[in-house]
């Protein structure tokens, strides 16, 4: 496989119209473990399937990716087997690749707008982007990119989500003295805590924050801003601070019973399991009590996360409720594809109105309004309309809460001070992720609610341009005629990487 | 990272008192809140009241109670010792009142808590009277330190082996019937106890706060393993309590809730049973081992 390395790119087309498989744990044998399900490429499947790219001069994956990798760039430096060449091509934009390769909606992005979708699959961005973050990791290849001279400025990064992460990163590559805070005894936000093992190997993700380290990134674990020190005294000890405290106040139903023993919101279902690993009980401390029947109401990658983590929690039966149609579930396609071949059992057009339990207080069953597609609300989605008469009984001694997340509540809490819309999200100028307060940047979930780890990344990577601008010259906003030349700012924002 | 015990000391049997360093906990920690802690790697995180600080020393204040395999961990901890995670202070400070007459009733390991309410309300120019209970003598704890905080002291036993033969309840209607104005009564202790302290008290029409302690698990607000009703609406003990308006507590549910996981400690207890047996047997097997 290195013997490639360095070789010249050559140029042979594979023109077939599907994407190279990857290799996957059978669904009879995976429900069973908490491995991980799909396998990843071979180096030589990896020169395979970007030898599908077409290297558009016009490059519209790139525009589709939300923090631009400049994806035929390093498709055809895999092509030629230089995968450490690939791999600093994508760290220049992305220093999760490991990650987003796993998690991003790339049916939504990049791949969305792949010129082969003419012909058939798009290009397998996600997976060659996986296979490179993990060429890294197993391979021992150093991409820790180039920290630039010390500035002496120090900027404090609270909460250690992806969107903190990718802030830390680049701004510790322009040579600041970077702290992150963490309330949780583990960084890496819902990668860690939320993401399961089966789709996210907890082994990369720490693999990838060691790298942080590397760079002088300095973690304080346990330390929830906002409790452990005010948010003013914060600003007090550091020159900028960048919040990414997430969405992580789960949301309830507000119907009768939700607070029967049993109930969980998909946070906590998932936080014992994940965080805590409470599948292996009683090895580890944490309990998850045993599990007959569960019900999981919603539809997101948090609803397919927890269905199929209590699949592997060996129930006789998981059903996975959602009020609206299959056309509307926002779950990535990967993960509803795995979910139904792993026996979750779906009824949409579901929406709960009650859960009932025993006189122990225990959970006994959940009854559904039936619901039909009706007009498209704001939205644009059809909204759903309850189906006179037709109640459903589900018997279930667990039911699973996924729909949805607010702003954590931590931090906010206090300090008012920071302007926030009615959603208590943080108001920022969309260019800088400057909050009302000058020095104070935020991005990620706590800014757009619930969203996409690729997107925080992006909102991190925005922040630590504007922070790295404001410390250096006093001014978030960047200098009129590079703000309205992209190029201009894609080359400011590369500026001091080692690539 | 830190936290350092520099003092591990019996209170009672299978009640530890420790003071751990904690800089910051101990420089923003208030009466009422109380922080998160991990004793092993593989371990749960536990909240526990912070039941003193010295901002000075950099050091909190906590008392435990074996009750379940994470505070057996933590009482074999020792002076010299480190707590893996420690996180706080979370949760929000009691509502101190200033120039009122205040009546703090715990029972248990809940005393743990009045000790430092007394020593903030009476910092806060209230007259306080305290009633501590316990189920016999010998699970009374810090009897003085509280008794230093306040204007009169009841303390009942369950068997009557010290103080007042009875339970907290009795003591605290006589208070309520004495004469004496009492604008305000904050409890800390088991479940039931506090259920009924909130339905004497109600009688009376004083307003009660009361110390929830329902299962938690980050203790940020992030779960909702730790929802409590009050009012008839959901709230996060965590990050909204732990202390509520004790008149519009859902106690039963409460109580419910907490006993959820009971056979899992169980099962996790016996272990410990059994670990503590081979480690017995293992010490018997070599001689000279301490
Ligand atoms: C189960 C689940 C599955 C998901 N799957 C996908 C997926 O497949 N693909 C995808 O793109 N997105 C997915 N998402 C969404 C994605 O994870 C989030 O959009 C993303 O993690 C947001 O990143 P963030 O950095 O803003 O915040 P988070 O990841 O939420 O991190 C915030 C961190 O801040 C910490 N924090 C909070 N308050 C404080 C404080 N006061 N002081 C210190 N620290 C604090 C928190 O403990 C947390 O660690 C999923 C979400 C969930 C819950
Ligand atoms: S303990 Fe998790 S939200 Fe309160």
């Amino acid at each position: 496989m290195t013997d490639e390395a360095g070789s010249k790119p050559k140029r042979i087309l594979n023109r077939s119209t599907t994407k190279t498989p990857m290799r996957e744990q059978a669904p009879r044998d995976r429900i069973y473990n908490f491995d991980e399900v799909p396998l990843g490429y071979t180096p030589e499947e990896a020169v395979q399937e970007a030898q599908r790219c077409l290297l558009c001069k016009d490059k519209p994956c790139v525009a589709g990716c939300p923090v631009g990798v400049d994806i035929p760039a390093f498709q055809q430096l895999v092509m030629g087997g230089d995968f450490e060449g690939a791999l600093r091509k994508i760290k220049e934009m992305n220093f999760l690749p490991a990650i987003c390769g796993r998690v991003c909606p790339q049916e939504d992005q990049c791949e969305a707008v792949c010129r082969l979708n003419k012909r058939g699959d798009p290009g397998a961005v996600g997976r060659l982007e996986r296979f490179l973050g993990d060429y890294a990791l197993t391979h021992d290849v150093n991409v820790t990119p180039h920290v630039d001279a010390p500035t002496g400025r120090k900027v404090a990064v609270i909460g250690s989500g992806p969107a903190g992460l990718t802030c830390a990163s680049d701004l510790a590559q322009r040579g600041h003295e970077v702290t992150v805070f963490e309330a949780l005894h583990r960084p890496g936000g819902v990668l860690f805590y939320g993401i399961p093992e089966f789709r996210l190997p907890k082994a990369t993700l720490v693999r990838e924050i060691e790298g942080l380290k590397l760079m002088g990134v300095r973690f304080v674990m346990n330390y929830p801003v906002g409790k452990a020190e005010s948010l003013a005294s914060v600003r007090q000890r550091f020159d900028a601070v960048f919040i990414g405290t997430g969405a992580g106040l789960p949301w309830f139903l507000n119907i009768p019973g939700e607070n029967l023993n049993g109930v969980y919101s998909a946070n906590e279902f998932l936080t014992r399991v994940n965080l805590m690993g409470a599948y292996k009980f009683p090895d580890n401390d944490t309990p998850i009590k045993p599990i007959r029947r569960i019900a999981v109401v919603g539809a997101g990658n948090t609803a397919m996360d927890s269905a199929r983590t209590a699949q592997r929690l060996r129930p006789e039966k998981v059903y996975l409720v959602y009020r609206r149609s299959r056309l509307e579930m926002p779950a990535r396609k990967e993960e509803i594809h795995h979910a139904e071949e792993e026996g979750i059992d779906f009824h949409l057009l579901h929406s709960p109105t009650r859960i009932l339990g025993d006189e122990k207080g225990r959970v006994i069953a959940m009854e559904c309004q039936e619901m039909v597609l009706g007009e498209p609300d704001a939205s644009g989605r059809r909204r759903p309309v309850p189906k006179e008469g037709a109640l459903k009984t589900f018997e279930v001694d667990a039911v699973v809460i996924a729909t949805g997340q607010g702003p954590n509540p931590l931090l906010l809490a206090d300090c008012p001070e920071i302007e926030r819309t009615n959603r208590g999200t943080i108001v920022v100028n969309p260019q800088t992720m400057q909050s009302s307060l000058p020095d104070v940047f935020a991005g990620g979930d706590i800014v757009t609610g619930g969203a996409t780890v690729i997107l925080a990344m992006g909102a991190g990577r925005t922040a630590a341009t504007a922070i790295h601008r404001y410390l250096m010259t006093g001014s978030a906003e960047p200098r009129p005629e590079v703000a309205t030349d992209p190029d201009a700012e894609a080359e400011a924002a590369g500026e001091g990487r080692g690539a | 990272m830190g936290n350092r015990i520099v003092t591990a000391r019996e209170l009672a049997p299978q009640t530890m008192l420790f003071e751990i360093e904690a800089p910051h906990v101990a420089q923003r920690g208030q009466a009422g809140q109380f922080i998160i802690l991990r004793v092993v790697d593989h371990g749960e995180r536990i909240p526990l009241t912070i039941a003193g600080r010295d901002p000075a020393r950099g050091t909190i204040t906590i008392v435990a109670q074996e009750v379940g395999h994470t505070t057996h961990l933590l009482n074999a901890l020792r002076s010299g010792d480190e707590i893996l995670d420690l996180a706080g202070p979370l949760g929000k400070a009691t509502d101190i009142p200033t120039g009122k007459t205040v009546c703090c009733v715990g029972g248990g390991i809940g005393n743990a808590v009045v000790w430092p309410q007394a020593a903030a309300l009476k910092a806060a120019g209230n007259k306080v009277h305290a009633i501590i209970g316990a189920r016999t003598r010998e699970l009374l704890i810090l009897e003085q330190e509280i008794a230093a905080h306040c204007d009169s002291i009841v303390v009942t036993t369950d068997d009557g082996s010290y103080g007042r033969k009875g339970l907290v309840t009795d003591a605290l209607r006589e208070l309520l019937s004495s004469g004496e104005k009492i604008d305000e009564v904050i409890t800390i202790g088991p479940v039931i106890m506090m259920k009924f302290v909130c339905l004497v008290t109600k009688e009376f029409g004083v307003p009660t706060q009361a110390s929830l302690n329902p299962i938690m698990v980050d203790g940020t607000g992030m779960c909702g393993a730790c929802r409590v009703t009050v009012g008839g609406k959901t709230r996060f003990a965590c990050v909204e309590g732990p202390e509520f308006d004790g008149h519009e507590v859902d106690f039963d549910e409460l109580m419910t809730r907490l006993a959820f996981y009971r056979d899992e400690e169980t099962r996790a207890r016996q272990r410990d049973h059994d670990c503590r047996l081979t480690r017995q047997a293992e010490r018997t097997a070599t001689p000279g081992k301490p």
